[in-house]
């Protein structure tokens, strides 16, 4: 095998974990509350800034200003449900998904009015890894195993703990669990916060890698949405294996024609895909 | 009926006479005002049923490109480009609408299809840098003043035309209500397996109602590079602006007619005094504001500005409104 392709491949692998981690908070938000968090790279960005911020401007320690950035994107994403969600929950599901595109364009606005649009980055940079005539950059593996990592403990709660099995018990049937004591405002709000602590997490990986600007909510926004359809809104493994297979697909075409083509492809690939099963790949 | 087409008319001819007053400025406000509309309105001519597309900046690309390198490439005169463009944008609408109605991809999943459309048109234009410029962008060969080139430097005259086509817009949602087509579509808006058992032909209605919106997008995108004489991916295509067609339509009320040129008056005003108030030191307050403004409007205001002054002349008694 080519030993340019094999490093594309790799490096499609490393870039499927990070996608896969940002699919798992917008379908679980999916699945259980049942809106799309058009915003949702947006909230993204937000916590780029609040990484960037911290360590540059205030001197914190990078791991710490992370952690404080995914506690930052968790309220936002608490504030999200009470402030634009809650209102609309009972109104047509296409107008949450057009309430959170107006926030969207706020998170963006706003940014480029704190930060303007110069690209930011963490100043720090990594090692690469040879393996080999293979080079790794050791940020993407990083990204990687911490994203893997947020996927089995997101698992480990929703399988294990009373409060994931409650969380899961309302995706199935909201009407139901409401009868059986389930307090579902309050499984919204946490479903909500974890959503976007997933969503702070995905920020500091992305960080690691790239610059921030206001508008690169722009640049994965999209293609995260097409993962969490292919896999099947909702379903959060089909939308795991989706990341990995369009990860795939954009760095292989990225390999042998330009990074534009493979979008284009994988865009491409979404919609016939959709048309022919639009329940998702891996809906039963 | 009538008195709404009277008072359609003065209106016209009022808007008509701006040009001998208003300074180049204010012409430039109105183009801008009237493409739009245009543009908004095209969306909501579909919009209004519950075909909420989040890729029509794919159209308006189309529309943007098309003539302009056919100009510069073969000088093909814009009179056959656009008509192409507006073809392509047609077939391209086709293309997707078909399979999608066939399959019933609907709600979120037809809005992110739109939207996944929308960005194979901007990736395309901005991968095919070699001719198209790229994210640079692209000017058609200017010429002057010519007919033949579609091409108007002084904005009075162009106004006017923007004026014509504004209107051309209104008479296609009008001309689509006076048919069965709009209620069909409302109905099948409701429930569409019922609205198909009492005989709709849903794949007819919403195929029509499809193409004809691409294809006035379309032409609005071609009458914007004619008018501005420069083009690049993130003002005609691309996730940004086929979210900016849809906020607007909604703000300014996607349900009424005037709604979308409402919408239009509404955006372009706001952020033109935010912009001369602000200046440009604050680059992105106008957005933010306008970000905050669509949530609210969305859930206070869910059928617009406009939609919100009728219902409430609704709720007055009949007399008051003649």
């Amino acid at each position: 095998m080519d030993i340019f392709l094999l490093e594309a491949v790799i490096n499609g692998i490393l870039l499927g974990g990070v996608l896969a981690l940002l699919a798992l908070g917008l379908n679980l938000i999916f699945g259980v509350i049942d809106v799309v968090w058009i915003a949702y790279a947006e909230l993204v960005m937000s916590g780029m800034y609040a990484v960037y911020w911290l360590t540059n401007a205030q001197g914190w320690p990078v791991l710490l200003a992370c952690a404080a950035a995914i506690l930052f994107v968790a309220l936002l994403g608490v504030l999200v449900h009470l402030l634009i969600i809650q209102p609309i929950l009972g109104s047509a599901p296409i107008n949450q998904l057009l309430a959170t595109g107006g926030l969207l364009f706020f998170l963006q606005s706003l940014a480029t009015l704190l930060f303007g649009t110069d690209f930011r980055n963490l100043g720090v940079r990594l090692p690469i890894i040879e393996l080999g005539d293979i080079f790794i950059s050791f940020a993407r593996l990083l990204a990687f195993v911490v994203a893997l990592l947020g996927a089995a403990a997101l698992y480990l709660f929703l399988s294990r703990t009373f409060l994931g099995t409650a969380i899961r018990a309302v995706a199935q049937d909201r009407d139901i669990m409401g009868l059986m004591g389930v307090d579902q405002r309050r499984i919204y709000l946490i479903t909500s916060a974890i959503g976007g602590g997933l969503a702070g997490l995905a920020a500091c990986l992305l960080l690691l890698q790239y610059d921030v600007h206001p508008f690169i909510g722009l640049t994965f926004g999209p293609i995260t949405f097409m993962i969490c359809v292919l896999g099947g809104l909702g379903n959060m493994i089909g939308g795991f294996v989706a990341a990995f297979v369009i990860s795939q697909i954009i760095a292989v075409t990225g390999y042998y024609l330009s990074i534009e083509a493979s979008y284009v492809l994988a865009f491409v690939v979404f919609i016939v895909l959709i048309l022919i099963r639009p329940q998702g790949l891996f809906s039963k | 009926m009538s008195a709404r087409l009277i008072a359609g008319v003065v209106a016209a001819i009022l808007i008509a006479l701006v040009p001998l007053a208003a300074s180049d400025y204010l012409l430039h406000i109105a183009v801008q005002i009237l493409l739009w509309s245009f543009v908004y309105t095209a969306w909501a001519i579909m919009g209004r049923f519950g075909l909420v597309s989040l890729g029509h900046g794919a159209f308006l690309g189309i529309g943007g490109y098309v003539p302009a390198l056919l100009w510069n490439f073969y000088g093909v005169t814009p009179w056959i480009g656009i008509p192409v463009s507006v073809a392509l944008a047609a077939l391209l609408a086709l293309a997707v609408a078909y399979p999608a109605t066939r399959v019933r991809v609907v709600g979120h999943y037809y809005a992110l299809v739109t939207l996944a459309l929308g960005q194979v048109v901007a990736l395309v234009i901005i991968a095919l840098r070699d001719i198209t410029g790229g994210s640079l962008g692209m000017t058609p060969r200017a010429v002057g003043f010519s007919w033949f080139a579609l091409q108007f430097p002084a904005k009075s005259q162009f106004y006017l035309l923007a004026l014509v086509v504004w209107i051309a817009g209104l008479a296609v949602w009008l001309w689509l209500d006076r048919g069965t087509g709009s209620r069909a579509l409302e109905a099948i808006n409701e429930d569409e397996a019922a609205a198909a058992s009492i005989g709709i032909n849903v794949m007819r209605e919403k195929l029509r109602v499809t193409l004809i919106s691409a294809a006035l997008t379309a032409l609005g995108g071609a009458l914007f590079v004619q008018y501005l004489m420069y083009v690049n991916p993130e003002t005609v295509a691309g996730v940004g602006v086929s979210l900016q067609i849809v906020f607007a339509a909604i703000a300014g009320g996607m349900y009424s007619l005037l709604g979308p040129t409402v919408g239009a008056l509404f955006t372009i005003a706001l952020t033109e005094s935010l912009r001369i108030y602000f200046g440009t030191s604050f680059i992105g307050a106008a957005n933010t504001i306008y970000g905050a403004l669509l949530v609210l409007f969305i859930i206070f205001l869910p059928r617009g500005i406009l939609g919100g002054i009728e219902a409430l002349l609704a709720r007055r008694p009949a007399a008051v409104r003649g």
